[in-house]
């Protein structure tokens, strides 16, 4: 009896801790969490200002703000939605209602599964090859068509998803009444998905304002403003990167207020994305 | 799924309109793109890296020197960085992340599990560079006056273990740049483990409580050996995010192109040494040698992410079997 009470004890205490320290676990991911926004907010907070959104990016041991990163980044983020989405759209399109033969779909997902996870390092050097070397220079649209192959798989996965979670009846519906395929994908399906594809497109967005990797050698930078997409421009990642790693006091307070803009951008997008998807989901 | 089987029914039925199949087309040559991004990303990777391949041989992944003077490119250096920060990453993640499904699974009451678990997820939401400046202006000054210190004196005097953990106190090195990969894949891990945690039949947790399990021996020997191919899987899907992050390693590991035994010390990984030296790389040779390197971490990851995703597709075909 006092035998079973040990073993019994026992159980209760390895129960104990293990739960215990799953706990810890948790509190320690929620910590690194505060640990790092707080980093940014405190840092950041400070060197905000309206010069940000006045002015360009200085010469060292000066004053300046960080115009030309801001407007570079959304130029190059606009054409990579622009290049991104239709196709990843289509791609995703075919995946969930194309039959035939299958094994090209299963290949697909497979390949863009691993697209979605691959190190966007490589992407940029893909870039730098097939763009930035031929042409000769960096240019803003090298940078746009990198932050495109990052934000592809992004697309094709979610609309894969959610056009797989129309109900088939409305399907049928439409194409018994005579609708042409394209028809009913166009007026039928995506309107019934609307919501999840704008959510993997918020995520994905999200996710290429901050991919910095794949921006060093394709936009790489510019110390000017400019619109000029067929030259270096500059943008928010490499820019935080370059002034942060700097020496130079003001540089790195343009860091952290670039950090924090751009911290709040994202994670208000992926908040964001995650709100459309709720109701849907109840 | 079904929506498969109309679309396969049609142009049985009839001859498609000439709209349908100009649709087809487009729907076609898009997932065609996907499919040929990736082999055309690793032709070209794979072009850039032949100069370097053919010029040094074998010795390109067995040599020590990083030379851009004498242009003498090995990469034995940041092979073996990128592996030993991604080892102390998932020594650390994995035990973590458990740590966190188990408790979102088992001891969180409900109405705290869906905040906690978002809040968990945002870590992925974070881009790597902030990861970056945190980590070089915040955690490693932190390491290096509370933690490291701390290690040597602990483990230091140890005879084999020893090695690892003796060296100055810099705060730069593998083992911050470690622990910062393990936050940056915590994430993934714990999310996947959760998922494939809740897929686990209700049934069989009510047969493992009504027999008397604790709730630990439920995880461990019930729900754990149920899952253990796709919890598997998210290991390798958080293992291939560490081989390839980039931008937040490039902040803390020091790039460094010399072996050194201590995990204290400054290193360099294949993602870094592509991200701090590409833009100045001034000679064909050492470019080359870049993109090769970017070329053995597009191999290494492509295998790991397979390997994850083959792993985790086990479990859905054995979900859908029962």
């Amino acid at each position: 009896m006092s035998a079973g009470g040990a073993r019994m004890l026992r159980r209760q205490v390895v129960n104990g801790l293990a739960l215990g320290l799953a706990t810890l676990a948790t509190l320690t991911g929620l910590i690194a969490l505060v640990w790092i926004l707080a980093t940014i907010l405190i840092n950041g907070a400070g060197a905000l200002g309206p010069h940000l959104f006045t002015r360009a990016t200085p010469p060292p041991g000066s004053e300046g703000g960080l115009l030309n990163a801001l407007l570079g980044s959304l130029m190059m983020t606009g054409l990579a939605v622009l290049l991104g989405t239709p196709i990843g759209i289509l791609a995703g399109t075919h995946l969930a209602e194309s039959g035939g033969r299958r094994w090209i779909a299963e290949a697909v997902r497979f390949v863009n599964d691993i697209l979605l996870s691959a190190p966007s390092i490589v992407t940029g050097l893909f870039v730098y090859e097939i763009i930035v070397q031929p042409s000769g220079h960096f240019s803003g649209i090298a940078g746009a068509v990198a932050m495109a192959m990052v934000l592809l798989p992004v697309v094709v996965r979610t609309t894969d998803e959610t056009l797989r979670l129309v109900p088939v009846s409305l399907r049928e519906a439409a194409l018994a009444l005579g609708a042409p395929l394209w028809r009913m994908v166009l007026f039928v399906l995506y309107p019934a998905a609307r919501a999840g594809m704008m959510t993997g497109l918020l995520l994905g967005i999200a996710r290429i304002s901050g991919e910095t990797a794949p921006l060093l050698f394709t936009a790489l930078n510019n110390q000017y403003l400019s619109f000029d997409l067929t030259r270096p421009m500059a943008n928010m990642p490499v820019v935080i990167f370059q002034f942060a790693l700097s020496p130079y006091p003001a540089w790195q307070q343009l860091a952290w207020a670039g950090a924090l803009l751009m911290t709040l951008f994202v994670l208000l997008l992926s908040l964001g994305a995650r709100f459309m998807l709720r109701p849907r989901r109840g | 799924m079904s929506g498969m089987a109309i679309a396969r029914a049609a142009p049985r039925a009839r001859r498609l309109p000439w709209g349908d199949r100009l649709f087809r087309l487009l729907l076609a040559s898009a997932a065609i793109l996907v499919l040929a991004l990736l082999g055309g990303t690793a032709l070209a990777i794979f072009w850039g890296a032949l100069p370097a391949f053919l010029h040094f041989g074998s010795r390109f992944l067995t040599g020590l020197a990083w030379d851009p003077v004498r242009q003498e490119f090995g990469a034995l250096v940041p092979i073996y960085g990128t592996l030993v920060t991604s080892a102390i990453a998932m020594v650390t993640a994995v035990p973590i992340s458990f740590g966190i499904a188990l408790f979102l699974t088992e001891v969180a009451p409900a109405w705290l599990r869906a905040p906690i678990g978002a809040a968990i997820e945002l870590l992925a939401g974070i881009p790597s560079i902030i990861y970056g400046m945190w980590g070089l202006f915040v955690f490693a000054p932190f390491m290096a006056d509370h933690v490291e210190p701390a290690l040597t004196a602990l483990l230091g005097p140890l005879p084999i273990l020893g090695v690892l953990f003796n060296g100055p106190p810099l705060g730069i090195g593998m083992l911050t740049a470690g622990l910062i990969l393990s936050i940056m894949v915590v994430p993934f891990i714990s999310a996947v483990m959760r998922d494939v945690f809740l897929l686990v039949p209700l049934a069989l947790r009510e047969a493992a409580v009504g027999l008397g399990a604790t709730r630990w021996e439920l995880v461990w020997r019930v729900v754990l050996p149920q899952t253990r191919s796709a919890v598997m899987g998210g290991i390798f899907l958080g293992l291939g995010r560490a081989l390839g992050e980039t931008m937040a390693v490039t902040f803390v590991l020091g790039n460094a192109h010399e072996f050194s035994a201590s995990l204290l010390m400054p290193s360099t990984s294949i993602a870094a040494a592509i991200a701090n030296e590409f833009t100045e790389a001034d000679s064909n040779l050492y470019r080359s040698s870049l993109i090769a390197l970017g070329f053995l971490l597009f191999v290494i990851t492509f295998v790991v992410l397979a390997l994850a995703k083959w792993l985790l597709a086990r479990l859905s075909a054995g979900e859908a079997r029962r």
